[in-house]
């Protein structure tokens, strides 16, 4: 635990695979490989997340809105809430701009 | 007699799901009947002011619990969660024995969707139990009007993990049989059990015991590629027409040559779900994870997916990634080109 936040326990998602969470510095670095993986695709609308504590990620707009969100599952959902867009994985355009190396 | 576990062991639940009247309770005296499941508690998920399917099981089963609010979802959940929450506070105290399994039978009319989402979701229940799969009842010979009628049975099969046939005595053999094929259509993962069958293995019917030994048998069935027909080789047909809740769903099986990266799977299927949770019935996957030796088993219903199961080896030699889905309005062929698009072209 954080002792300043109170900050409890670590990203409890399915997308974090717990096999493997015995390695403390295996897990930080597939963390941040996330982040910068997430933000490939957050970047096509101008989002940005950022970990938080390790346990969580603040997810900001070119605008300045911020928004905590606590694993993958709730991080598409507030995306779309700040962006006022869609992050469809079978949207056409947004797969073209993967293919392109767009961010 | 049984002495009261102390311990904080993460208990099994085996939901027991299917549509009105498709013999799911007569299964369960069958099998509880059985000595070896004498430390099994049931839950009892009942339609209607008077219940009656707990009376039926309280000769077999003394620790079955009656939930009330039959098929309304959002009731379901919190009920579920405090029945579960209830009986665990209860075997720690050691009013109850201390029972090693838990079987939940649901209404009829249930969606099974909102029932795995608390087992999986809710913050208390899944520190101290744990899904072990659904099993799903269908009656030989109402399989066709119900499946015509009644869009809950198509999420009811879609989300089986065992199918199990009942009532085939009253049907040709030649109509059971077909019954039997359409539900391997219809979903890839489910092996599809009869009920009459001699000697009947409870313990892999209700997805207890050896797991891994279970998957891995599984698995050899995943490689059909299908899209429900549009008639049905079974029963007489309802108006000739296929009906709305059919007209769209497709199961398939998608294989991968390639190691899959889990990181890059993980960001494509979260996002996937958020946007089209609630037209994946299913997926179900054995994946080829870099980094790994041996196979991830993935499973996931609508908006839900349960942690990964790291198997200790494949299953034979064949160690291409393999991707059962069961939707509704997706096509296959935008599902894998988005996948491989993500697999290929999301680096950093």
């Amino acid at each position: 635990m954080c002792g300043l936040c109170g900050t409890l326990g670590g990203e409890q998602h399915w997308t974090v695979d717990g096999h493997v969470s015995q390695d403390s510095g295996f897990r930080r670095r597939e963390r941040y490989r996330r982040i910068a993986l997430a933000n490939r695709i957050l970047g096509m609308h101008r989002l940005k997340i950022e970990d938080f504590q390790g346990v969580s990620y603040v997810l900001s707009s070119a605008t300045g809105k911020q928004e905590i969100v606590s694993d993958l599952g709730a991080l598409w959902r507030v995306a779309e809430t700040l962006s006022g867009t869609q992050f469809d994985p079978l949207d056409p355009l947004l797969l073209q701009q993967l293919q392109r190396g767009d961010r | 007699m049984m002495m009261p576990s102390t311990d904080f062991e993460i208990i099994p639940v085996t939901v027991v799901t299917g549509f009105l009247g498709s013999g799911k309770t007569s299964l369960l005296l069958q099998l509880l009947a059985n000595e070896a499941f004498g430390d099994t508690a049931v839950l009892v998920n009942e339609f209607g002011e008077v219940g009656l399917d707990n009376l039926l099981l309280s000769e077999v089963a003394p620790e079955t619990v009656l939930l009330k609010s039959g098929c309304i979802c959002c009731t379901i959940r919190g009920e579920l969660s405090e029945a579960l929450n209830d009986l665990f506070s209860r075997r720690q105290r050691g009013e109850v024995p201390a029972f090693k399994r838990v079987v939940l039978e649901t209404t009829g009319l249930a969606e099974p969707a909102p029932i795995v989402s608390t087992l999986a979701a809710d913050p208390v229940i899944r520190h101290h139990f744990r899904l072990a799969g659904v099993v799903t009842v269908v009656d030989a010979v109402n399989a066709l009007d119900n499946h015509q009628r009644e869009p809950v049975w198509l999420e009811q099969v879609s989300v089986a993990d065992r199918l199990v046939l009942t009532k085939t005595d009253l049907v040709t053999d030649e109509a059971a049989q077909n019954v039997e094929a359409y539900l391997t259509t219809l979903n890839l993962v489910a092996p599809v059990i009869r009920a009459t069958e001699q000697g009947l293995a409870a313990d892999n019917l209700l997805i207890i015991g050896d797991l891994e030994g279970q998957v891995l048998q599984e698995v050899e069935g995943w490689k059909v590629s299908a899209v429900l027909p549009a008639s049905f080789p079974i029963g007489p047909s309802v108006g000739g027409n296929r009906p709305e809740h059919l007209s769209h769903t497709q199961s398939f099986c998608l294989e991968f040559d390639n190691q899959i990266d889990w990181t890059v799977f993980g960001l494509w299927l979260s996002m996937l779900l958020n946007q089209h949770g609630s037209n994946v019935l299913r997926v179900k996957g054995l994946l080829n994870i870099a980094g790994y030796d041996a196979p991830v088993v993935i499973q996931g219903v609508q908006h839900i997916v349960h942690p990964p199961i790291h198997l200790s080896h494949w299953p034979n030699t064949d160690k291409r990634s393999r991707l059962v889905f069961i939707t509704r309005d997706l096509n296959q062929h935008t599902i894998e080109d988005s996948l491989s698009i993500f697999a290929n072209h999301l680096q950093v």
